[in-house]
């Protein structure tokens, strides 16, 4: 079960009260301190690409942030409620995986940056964090990563 | 906690000053801010990430946009950081190739290439 889950509306506002939620949940799980940086990133970038889905793809439901306290593990899924087209993985609308962010997906149309920020997100996602897997479904995408946790010695 | 931006001038260099959280909220307001300085004619810049609490890839690409808008008129874009979180996101990403990253305003704003 999970710790603790939050859903959101896909604005951009909401992505900082993800990030400080999932560092807040990580910390008292027993995520090292040291890390904690690392979690609120991932866990910012996992969000922020979800929201410019939600978005570019016109999708009125929430984004939902599972965090989840395991025996000797952290972990978070993001998932977002755009399915996967029947063209294949990719073709979801401003899916970086796509290289075509949909237009106005970074509040810009046609803007470079919108391009930079789409690969980048998943890049540093992949290079922060050691335990990452993303999937997409009929349903909609998934980003699952975890951390591993020192146990905290209970005092009496 | 919110974005603050705050421009001098420094020489031919426009300094940046940047504070707060970089994210996807508040990103817009940098690169709203960068835009305006390329159109008023300023190509040299020095971003002060000193005061910068959170970065983003939302950030970074606003900052690689910034640098595209300078390059295209013969400019620069220089950063200043010191702190390692934020340095962590420019080596992980491969950007420390792309920008130049100075410990100081002052040592930005006379460097040459």
């Amino acid at each position: 079960m999970a710790t603790v889950e939050l859903r959101f509306s896909a604005l951009p506002e909401h992505v900082r009260t993800a990030r400080l939620v999932a560092a807040a949940v990580a910390r008292r799980a027993g995520v090292d301190e040291a890390v904690l940086d690392e979690v609120r990133l991932a866990v910012g970038e996992a969000c922020t690409r979800a929201v410019g889905l939600h978005r570019s793809n016109g999708v009125d439901m929430p984004v939902r942030v599972v965090l989840t306290e395991e025996e000797k593990k952290f972990s978070i899924e993001v998932g977002d409620e755009v399915p996967e087209t029947p063209s294949g993985p990719g073709a979801r609308a401003g899916d970086e995986a796509s290289g075509h962010p949909a237009p106005g997906a970074s509040g810009e149309s046609g803007s470079e940056e919108g391009e930079d920020e789409g690969t980048m997100g998943l890049a540093v996602i992949s290079g922060l964090v050691d335990d990452v897997e993303v999937v997409s479904g009929p349903g909609g995408g998934v980003i699952r990563m975890s951390w591993p946790t020192t146990p905290t010695v209970e005092l009496p | 906690m919110d974005l603050s931006l705050s421009t001098r001038t420094v020489g031919d260099r426009t300094v940046v000053e940047v504070g707060g959280e970089i994210d996807v909220y508040t990103a817009p307001k940098l690169r709203e801010q960068l835009v305006e300085l390329v159109n008023d004619g300023s190509y040299h810049l020095v971003v002060d990430m000193e005061g910068v609490d959170f970065l983003d890839s939302t950030g970074l690409g606003v900052l690689v946009g910034g640098l595209k808008r300078v390059r295209a008129h013969e400019g620069s874009l220089r950063l200043v950081c010191n702190q390692e979180r934020i340095l962590k996101i420019f080596r992980i990403t491969g950007l420390t190739k792309v920008f130049p990253i100075h410990t100081s305003v002052q040592e930005a704003v006379s460097a040459t290439d």
